[in-house]
Formats: structure tokens, sequence, C-alpha cells
């Protein structure tokens, strides 16, 4: 039957027949969201589904990572820095059909910073003291102290505005008030959503758009080429890339990500402690190696913990540059250290690239000792418990350079001039300002040799070439499709 | 027959307490926490309690366990974790996909092996049994994910009759049964292979009994000893075979489900596994070892039908 309708549609086109523009677009995605609440959970695969699409925020990020407008039209800052008024778009409505006022917001940030909020990402309502509905359509957020951040933060996924009526059925039937409603949910399977016709921004021109859940590599390159899915924006299979490339059905979209991939040391632990022991390490590691052996040679190669294509982003690979002489020169100085152990969650650049950097650092008489984990463990023993002397991670956050001023995180840097450093760059508007204190802060952690970074993680997708408007890079992890459309 | 059918129920139902025990204490006792997971690199550690405390998975072990215990005895489940529905809608919807393919699977590798067997055994030591010997002693060898790679390559990529993997849902019957074909068939060729052999040494075996010969020389056709006589002395090892497939088809076809994505119990289990969903995957598992135990004892008196000997022991 599909192939009868296929064949008709090639008769028509042949013909030269008017043709109605296919609106609906299937999307393939690795993980399933575990629920559809983005302000109760860390998985990516939630902002994946809802973000841009089903909520939004006051603020939100653009395809190149730029703050923008959102429900929030404009903001403005008080002299001190400390009040925050924000105007809210007149007639936004949630898709249940009630309004979206100042109520909800005042709602939905003191729910997130609340004693019992379970906000994967509470750091970023520290420091409001209160929040305040001026009149329906303006918002008052009053602060401990000057943060510029305040727009970025409010841009995330986790601090998209949220209703009370509604918020107890988030998770497994979302009401936002983006372009796109919620239409249903085979769990293990797919994800639909429809256009929502009362959206009060520019309609997208998708009529609706399903997210198919496929782990599998094999099963993903399958679902491509037979065109069960028409896009696939995080591609799981990039060994398959070239083949996509060569076809003429298909395009191939390369960008980059906020995901620094590093090799995290424990900074208190000996022999990590000992900062010629890191720097062996740093130049030990040839990066180039790893993102084509681990990465199929997606990957920029990075020299701190900061995303290349920022405009405040500062090359200091050369810092640590694949130098082996070195290395084992730091380590005679050093003398012996026992076997280092290294420690793998199961994404690929962290297995793959792991293999590799066990066999640079042996040829600088570096010893390790590999141990594979699961997310789950890697989370309690490493991340949590701190128990380990190596791992390979990517951070994928947006702009994160201030987990170095937390000396209780997991590699446990502890760096008064760094923590004063970020202290003032929380409370520092003036964008000059704020560049300069952004390098000083990737230079020091550089010199420091804190971690020892590799690259910045490619996002790597396919889709058919006929769809334009997918993001190319991913400030944030989304698949944004107000902008999608197929092309004739 | 009833006191039969009695113990062997009895030992159900210790069999299923002392699953609910060594299952909950297993996976309790891996490390990982289900809040931390959930809220990932940057949560504060006051989000993460609080999410343990929303959970439930800050009591005691033994409260905990026998909250479970005694929830599945109502056939409340509990609340997923992750998912936050009930673990029996999960459960249920999954079983929709899962179920019909199990069965579907036996179907064919029962329809497949019969014959075959049949045959191999009528037709011993000549070419026709050689040749299945080779087949099913390869389709045994192959893995079924590789034939299924094999399968999608072919007839979803190539012939594109078939869509890659994905489950449509029952809505429309002839969609799903479609859907449910190619990995039906992965997992039945390996299961057929097994049948059909262990129906023809099983035969074979049968056929040299003293009773057949007897049937032979009393005047019946080596046709009509086979069907009426050693078929259904052959039947109790391979009705062994084929509970013991419909339980590995039931739930080991984690690797299938992955290969062709579908939504099906194997695929819950990895997920609640990876996401340390903790009462899904002890919920699903202790409704596992339910069914192979069932199934089981659904076996053990079926062998009392056919063989009446097993009856007037018991």
């Amino acid at each position: 039957m599909k192939h009868l309708t296929l064949a008709a549609a090639m008769l028509a086109l042949t013909a030269g027949m008017a043709q109605a523009q296919q609106d609906t677009i299937t999307l393939g995605m690795v993980l399933e969201p575990p629920n559809l609440d983005p302000t109760g959970g860390a998985a990516a695969a939630i902002d994946e589904v809802v973000y841009a699409n089903i909520f939004e925020g006051l603020t939100r990020f653009g395809p190149d990572g730029a703050v923008l407008p959102a429900l929030a039209e404009s903001w403005e800052v008080s002299e001190d820095g400390t009040v925050y008024t924000f105007h809210l778009h007149d007639g936004v409505k949630f898709h249940d059909g009630t309004d979206m006022t100042a109520e909800d917001v005042v709602f939905t940030l003191d729910r997130a910073r609340a004693e019992d909020s379970t906000n994967a990402q509470k750091a970023l309502f520290t420091g409001i003291t209160g929040v305040a509905a001026v009149d329906p359509l303006t918002v008052q957020i009053t602060l401990a102290e000057p943060n510029g951040n305040l727009p970025f933060n409010m841009a995330w996924g986790d601090a998209v505005i949220v209703a009370p009526e509604s918020i107890d059925t988030a998770a497994t039937a979302p009401v936002g008030t983006g372009p796109f409603t919620f239409t249903e949910w085979v769990q293990g399977d797919h994800v639909t959503i429809t256009r929502n016709d009362a959206y009060w921004g520019a309609a997208p021109a998708l009529a609706s758009a399903t997210f198919k859940f496929i782990s599998d590599p094999n099963a993903a390159f399958a679902a491509m080429m037979a065109g069960d899915v028409d896009a696939f924006p995080n591609f799981p299979a990039p060994e398959t890339l070239s083949q996509f490339e060569s076809d003429p059905r298909f395009k191939v979209i390369v960008g980059s990500t906020e995901g620094e991939t590093i090799l995290a040391m424990n900074n208190k632990l000996a022999p990590l402690d000992d900062i010629r022991v890191r720097e062996a390490i740093a130049h030990a590691i040839n990066r180039q190696d790893i993102v084509d052996g681990a990465m199929f040679g997606f990957g920029t190669p990075i020299g701190t913990h900061f995303a290349p294509h920022n405009p405040d982003y500062v090359d200091l690979t050369a810092l640590s540059a694949y130098d082996p002489e070195k290395s084992k020169a730091l380590m005679a100085e050093v003398g012996e250290i026992p076997a280092l152990r290294l420690m793998l969650p199961p994404p690929s650049y962290a297995r793959r690239g792991g293999e590799i950097i066990a066999a640079q650092l042996r040829e600088v008489g570096i010893e390790t000792e590999i141990t594979n984990l699961e997310w789950a463990q890697w989370l309690e023993q490493v991340f949590g418990g701190k128990d380990f002397d190596l791992t390979i991670i990517s951070h994928t956050e947006p702009a994160d350079i201030n987990i170095y001023a937390r000396p209780d995180y997991y590699f446990q840097y502890d760096n008064a001039e760094f923590q004063a450093l970020i202290a003032e760059l929380g409370v520092t508007s003036d964008p000059a300002r704020r560049s300069e204190l952004n390098k000083q802060a990737q230079e020091m952690i550089a010199q420091d040799y804190v971690n020892a970074y590799l690259f910045q993680l490619a996002k790597t997708g396919v889709a058919n070439a006929k769809i334009e408007g997918l993001w190319e890079n991913a400030p944030t992890q989304a698949n944004d499709l107000t902008g999608v459309r197929w092309t004739e | 027959m009833l006191r039969y059918a009695f113990s062997r129920a009895l030992s159900l139902a210790v069999s299923l307490i002392v699953a609910s025990v060594v299952i909950f204490a297993v996976i309790e006792v891996i490390p990982g926490d289900p809040a931390s997971y959930m809220l990932g690199l940057n949560a504060t550690p006051e989000a993460v309690d609080a999410l343990r405390d929303q959970l439930g998975l800050n009591g005691s072990l033994v409260s905990r366990y026998l909250s479970w215990a005694g929830g599945m005895l109502t056939g409340d489940f509990g609340l997923s974790y992750t998912y936050k529905v009930p673990v029996a809608d999960l459960v249920a919807q999954r079983l929709w996909v899962s179920l019909p393919l199990a069965l579907y699977a036996l179907a064919l590798s029962t329809l497949i092996a019969f014959p075959v067997g049949l045959i191999a055994a009528a037709r011993r030591g000549t070419v026709t049994d050689y040749g299945i010997m080779g087949a099913t002693q390869l389709g045994i060898a192959v893995p079924n994910f590789w034939f299924a790679m094999l399968l999608v390559l072919v007839f979803a990529v190539n012939l594109r009759w078939f869509s890659a993997g994905g489950f449509p849902g029952w809505s429309d019957p002839g969609a799903a049964i479609k859907a449910l074909t190619l990995p039906a068939v992965a997992l039945a060729l390996p299961q057929a292979s097994i049948l059909a052999r262990v129906m023809r040494s099983a035969l074979i075996e049968t056929l040299g009994q003293d009773y057949i010969r007897t049937a032979r020389a009393k005047g019946l056709s080596r046709r009509q000893a086979t069907t009426r006589h050693a078929l259904r002395n052959a039947m109790i090892p391979v009705l062994t075979i084929i509970g013991l497939q419909f339980s590995f088809l039931l739930a080991g076809a984690i690797i299938i489900e992955n290969v062709f994505y579908l939504p099906g119990l194997g695929r819950l289990i990895f997920q609640g596994i990876t996401q340390r969903d903790l009462i899904v995957v002890e919920s699903l598992v202790m409704l596992l070892v339910f069914a192979v135990i069932l199934v089981t004892f659904l076996v053990d008196l079926a062998y009392a039908a056919v063989d009446p000997r097993l009856r007037r022991r018991a």
C-alpha cells in the first residue's frame, strides 16, 4: 500500500501536477525521555522534545546560543543590578486555554526555588529573594546581589513557565505555551506533537511532528535508510556518516555542542594533587588521535573548559600540546607513581577515548587501570563519592566554567583566586569586563592543569535533503521545530 | 490428577516467595541512586534529597520490601520512578507487544519444526535427513540478532517491503502484525532449528522401542505406527522445549527488541536498569519469574495429559 502511494506520488511529480507540501516530520532520538516535565529532571531527552516546542521560558536560546526574548518581550535592570523587571507578552495562552500571566511566572519560580524543589538545575535560581507580580503582564525578580546572568538562566529548559492548574500532569501530558501541543506518547516508541493554532507568535510550518526513539546505532542507520525517520539530529552511528554524505537523498549536519569533553582528574587525591603529574598527563595526550580514533574525526580540540564557538574563547591548546618527552621529564622528576584508576561511563567518547588515552599514558610511563561503569554507578562513585583518579566526561551545560569555583565538585579544584574571579563575573554586567573575566578564568584553569581538556563534542546529524531549519549547533539540548520546513 | 496439580501449585507458590526476596535484595544492592540519576550533574544535594523523599527511598529495606510485596498481592505494582505512571500500566502496554510477538514466533517455530523434524526422522540416514540436520545446525549457530540485521538490510533497506522497526499499535491489526513479522521470523528460526532436532531425536528413539515393533507386527504401516504411537510418546521432550522456548521468547527478546526498536518488555527492563528505575525492574523481573514458573507448571500439567503414568504416580 505504501508503495502504491509512493508510486502514485512519483507519477504525480513527473506529470508536473501540483502537489501538497509535506508538513509532518518524524525525528529519531537515541534516548526516550523518562517524562516530559523539564522542571523535574535532568535528562537531555526531555528538553529535546519539549524545549521551544511545548514549553517556553521568559527568555530562550537562539540557534547560535544568544539569549532572546520569549514570553518576556523586554526586561530592564535597576541601577544597583538587584531588581529585574520582565514585561510579558500580551495574549499568551496555555494549551488548556487559560491565560499566561505574571502569577504563573511567580508560581513557576517559587516552585523551582522552594525547599522541596526537585529541579535539576536549582542553582539557576539561587540568589533570587523574591518574585512579585506587579500587574498581570509585569513581573519583578529581586536578587540578593547583582547577577548579570539572570536572563541567561531564565532561558534554560529547567526555567520554562508552567501553570499551577496543569503542573501535576506535566510528566505525562505537558501543558505549555509553545507553538506545538502535546498529542500522544506511546511509551517506548514515540511522542507526537501537533501545531498549536492559538499560538501567540509566528505559526510553525509543520502541522505535526513525531519523535521516534531508536537507541541501537544499527537500527538508527536502517531507519534512516528505509525512510522511517526523516531526520536524526544526534545520529548515534558516526562511522556511517560518509555513506549518507554520498547519498543525494540525505544531508549530513555537523555542528558544535556545549559539550567540553575532558579527562577529569581528582585534584585532591595523591598523586594527582601534584601539578607536575597533571601537567605530564596533559602533555602525554594527542588530542587529534582521540578525535580520529574515538569520534571518527568529528570534534574540535580544546585547551580549556570553554566552547570554541563562543566569542570569548581563548585557544590554549598550545599550553598542553602533545609532547611526550616533556611528560617523561616531568615524571622523572616526580618519581614512581601507582597505577591510576580510569573510570569510564558508557558513552562511546569515553569508552573508546579511554582506551586511546590509556595507551598514550603508557607511552610516557603512566599506568592506568580501566573500569567501565554504568551511568548510575558513575554518578554514585565518581561524581558523588569522588572515588576515582581519572575519568572522561563531556560537560554539556552551556557556559559552565563556574563549576571550577565549586571546591566540592567531583574534580575538587580549590583555588580562592579562581573563586573570586567567578564571584566577580556573577555580579558584572558590563560586556567588555565580562569577556575579560571569562578569558582570565579560561587561562587560570589551563595553567593549573586542573583537567586535561580533550575536544568539543560535535553534533552529527543526518536529515532528508529536503528538510531545512534544523539547528546545526546545540547551544542547549533541543530540537526547536519552529523554523523547520520541507522544501521542494 | 488433582493431587498432582496441587503439589505443583504449592511448589509454584514457594518459588515465587523465594524469588521475590532474591530479586529485591539483589536489585537494592546494585550501586546507583535513582534520584541522583534523574537529576544529573548539576543537581544540588537538597534537590536530590527532596526527590528521594518523594520516591519513598528513605525508608528501611524491610519496610520497603513489605510494602512492595504486599502491594503486588493486591495488584498494585507501584509507581515508576522515572515515567511517573503505574508500573502495571507500563507492563500492560508492553505486554501487548511482547506477548503477541512471543506467540507469533512460537507458532512459526512450531509450524516449521514439526514437519521438518518428522521428515528428518522418517527419512533417517538419507540425503534429506543430512540436509535438514545441516540446515538446523546453521540455524542454531547463527545468532538471532545477526539474522535480524540481515532481514532488515534485505527487506527494509533494500526492498522496502517492511519498515526497519517500530510498532504502530494495535489500532490497525494488519500494520501491527506486519511490524512484528520480521522480528518474529528472526526469533523463530533458531528456535525452530532446536525444536526440529529435538523432535527428530525423540521420534527416532521412540521408533526403536518394542511397542512400535509390536504395532508394526500387528500390521500397521510405518506411517500409522509413527502417527498413532511414536508421535505421542515423543511429545514429552518436545513439550519441555516448547515451554522453555516460550519463556525465552517472552523474557529474552531484549536484543531483538533493540534491533527493531520495539516497545516490548525487554526494552523496558533494559531502560529500567540503566535509569535505576528500581521499582520497574523489580516488578517486571518478578512478573517474568511468575510467567516462567507458570509456563513450567502448565507444561507439567501437559505432561500428565499426554502421559497417563504421571497422573497415577503423583
